[in-house]
C-alpha cells in the first residue's frame, strides 16, 4: 500500500496522510448554531480549513408567485463563494459549479425537510463559503441542517455529510483539497443518522465494487462523527450544556 | 404517571410503544420520532414535543393579534406573524346586510390597526379565515404591542395560566396574548406597564430557565420595594 506516490507523498508507509491525520480521521470540526440575527435559523461550520455560513429563512411567501406549489412548500438552496474564499479571486457571480451544488444540497436534504406542512410557502437556505479547502458541499450540507433545525423547521431528520475517496489505493475519510486534486476517488455522502438513509451520494474517481461498498461505508461512519457534532451545537444553543 | 421530559432534536426517538402521535412527532416504524428541537412529554397515550423554535402556524381556534396590512372591496388582510396572511371578510364586521358599495371598510378598520381576533378555519389550502365576531374579540384600541417568539407563549401562559396571572396580579396591567407570539399590555401607570413589559421579556429569552416562575416573581417583587 502507498505506492503510487509521484510528485507529492499523499499516504506514507506509516499510514499518515499528506496533512498528518489517519486513514479514518476527519478534520478538525467546528460547528455553532444560531449567530445570525436577522435570519429566522443559521448555523457556521468550520471543516478543516472551510468556514461557511449558513442562513435559513422561512417558511415564507414565494416570490414570483408562480413558483409557488398548492400541494408542498418549495426549497430553495443558494451555494455561493466568496471571491476570497479561494486563493485566486473567484467571480462572485454563480458558476456552472456552484449551480450544480445548490441543486445537489436542495436535493439531499429535501428528503429531511417535511415540506408538505407548509403548502404555497418557500424555505430558503443561503449558503456562503467564506473559506474554501475541498469538501464544501459536504460542510455546506451538514451547516444547512442545522441552520434548518435552528429555524424550526419540521425534519424527519438531520443531514450529516462527510466525503470518502481514494489515495494512493486507499480508502480515505473526509478527502482534502490537495488529496481531492491529486487523489483517485472522491465520494460526497449526505446521510440520515437516524433513519439510516442516503440522501446524496455522488463519486469523481474509479473505484472497484469492492472499493465502492469500503467507500460508502467509511462514509457513513463518518457522517455519525458529523452527527454528534451536530447533535452538540444544537444542545448547546437550546439547551446550555446540560442538554442529553 | 410522570411524564418523562427530554430535551430532544429531529430525528431523535422519543419513545416506542402504542403511543399517538401529537404535535412535531411522526411514527416511523413502532418508533415516535421528533421534527423539531423541544422538549418531548409523555402523556399516557400520546406524545408530543414543545417546540422550542419556529414561525406561528395558524391552529384553529387560536386566539392570535393581527396587524391590518391592507384591504379589498370585501375583506381585510391581517398580518398574523406567520407564513400566511389573516383573511378577514367584511361580513364577519358589518354583519350580513353588508354591501360593498355603501359600507366603506376603512371606516371600521384601517391598514395598521391591531385586531384580537380568532383563526375560524384553516385548512392550509386557502389562507386562515379570521373572526373577531365574538367576545373580547375585535379592535385594539391602547396598549403596547410586544413581539415574542410564538415558541415561548405557551411559557409566557404558564400552567394554566400561572405565569401571566402573577405577572397581571403583580404590575395590575390586562395582557393579552395570541398564540401567534404578539403580545398587548395595557395598564393604568406607566410603571406598571414598564414593569409588565420587562417580565414579558425576560420571559422569552429564559424561557429554557427551569425556576421561571420563581425568577419573574423575584424581579417583579424587587421592583415592587424600590419604587
Amino acid at each position: 500500500m502507498g505506492g503510487r506516490d509521484a510528485t507529492m507523498v499523499l499516504l506514507d508507509e506509516n499510514g499518515i496522510r499528506c496533512d498528518g491525520r489517519k486513514v479514518d480521521e476527519p478534520r478538525r470540526i467546528m460547528i455553532k448554531a444560531g449567530g445570525l440575527k436577522n435570519a429566522d435559523g443559521s448555523a457556521y461550520i468550520e471543516f478543516g480549513d472551510n468556514k461557511i455560513l449558513v442562513g435559513v429563512f422561512g417558511p415564507r411567501d414565494v416570490h414570483p408567485k408562480h413558483m409557488s406549489d398548492t400541494d408542498t412548500g418549495i426549497l430553495r438552496v443558494r451555494y455561493h463563494m466568496e471571491p476570497f474564499s479561494v486563493g485566486e479571486r473567484k467571480n462572485p457571480a454563480p458558476s456552472r459549479r456552484e449551480i450544480e451544488i445548490s441543486k445537489v444540497i436542495k436535493e439531499a436534504l429535501e428528503p429531511a425537510v417535511m415540506l408538505d406542512k407548509f403548502p404555497r410557502t418557500a424555505v430558503d437556505v443561503f449558503i456562503e463559503v467564506l473559506q474554501a479547502d475541498g469538501g464544501t458541499r459536504c460542510a455546506a450540507l451538514t451547516a444547512a441542517s442545522v441552520a434548518l433545525a435552528d429555524a424550526g423547521i419540521p425534519m424527519r431528520d438531520m443531514v450529516s455529510a462527510i466525503a470518502a475517496g481514494k489515495v494512493a489505493d486507499t480508502v480515505i475519510l473526509d478527502v482534502n483539497n490537495e488529496e481531492d486534486q491529486a487523489g483517485q476517488a472522491d465520494m460526497p455522502i449526505g446521510y440520515m443518522p437516524n433513519l439510516e438513509q442516503i440522501t446524496l451520494l455522488q463519486l469523481d474517481g474509479i473505484l472497484t465494487p469492492e472499493e465502492y461498498k469500503k467507500c460508502v461505508e467509511v462514509g457513513v461512519n463518518g457522517c455519525k462523527l458529523v452527527y454528534e457534532l451536530q447533535k452538540k451545537a444544537l444542545n448547546d444553543k437550546y439547551f446550555g450544556n446540560g442538554g442529553d | 404517571m410522570d411524564n418523562k421530559r427530554k430535551y430532544v432534536i429531529p430525528g431523535d426517538v422519543v419513545t416506542t410503544g402504542p403511543f399517538r402521535p401529537e404535535q412535531n412527532v411522526f411514527l416511523q416504524g413502532n418508533k415516535i420520532i421528533s421534527t423539531t428541537i423541544g422538549i418531548s412529554e409523555i402523556y399516557d397515550d400520546s406524545v408530543k414535543v414543545i417546540p422550542l423554535t419556529g414561525k406561528y402556524i395558524p391552529k384553529i381556534n387560536d386566539l392570535v393579534i393581527g396587524k391590518v396590512v391592507s384591504h379589498t372591496s370585501l375583506s381585510w388582510e391581517l398580518d398574523i406573524n406567520s407564513c400566511y396572511v389573516g383573511f378577514l371578510p367584511a361580513q364577519d364586521v358589518f354583519g350580513r346586510d353588508f354591501s360593498a358599495h355603501a359600507d366603506e371598510l376603512t371606516s371600521k378598520l384601517k391598514s395598521g390597526d391591531l385586531v384580537a381576533a380568532r383563526i375560524a378555519n384553516f385548512d392550509r389550502t386557502r389562507d386562515p379565515l379570521v373572526t373577531i365576531a365574538d367576545r373580547d374579540l375585535g379592535k385594539i384600541d391602547s396598549g403596547d404591542l410586544i413581539k415574542i417568539s410564538p415558541s415561548k407563549v405557551p411559557r409566557l401562559i404558564g400552567k394554566r395560566g400561572s405565569m401571566i396571572q402573577m405577572i397581571e396580579m403583580a404590575t395590575n396591567a390586562a395582557v393579552t396574548i395570541g398564540q401567534n407570539g404578539w403580545v398587548v399590555v395595557s395598564c393604568e401607570t406607566p410603571e406598571g406597564l414598564l414593569k409588565a413589559k420587562k417580565a414579558i421579556e425576560m420571559v422569552n429569552e429564559k424561557a429554557h430557565v427551569a425556576n421561571l416562575t420563581d425568577q419573574v416573581k423575584e424581579m417583579l417583587e424587587i421592583k415592587d420595594d424600590e419604587s
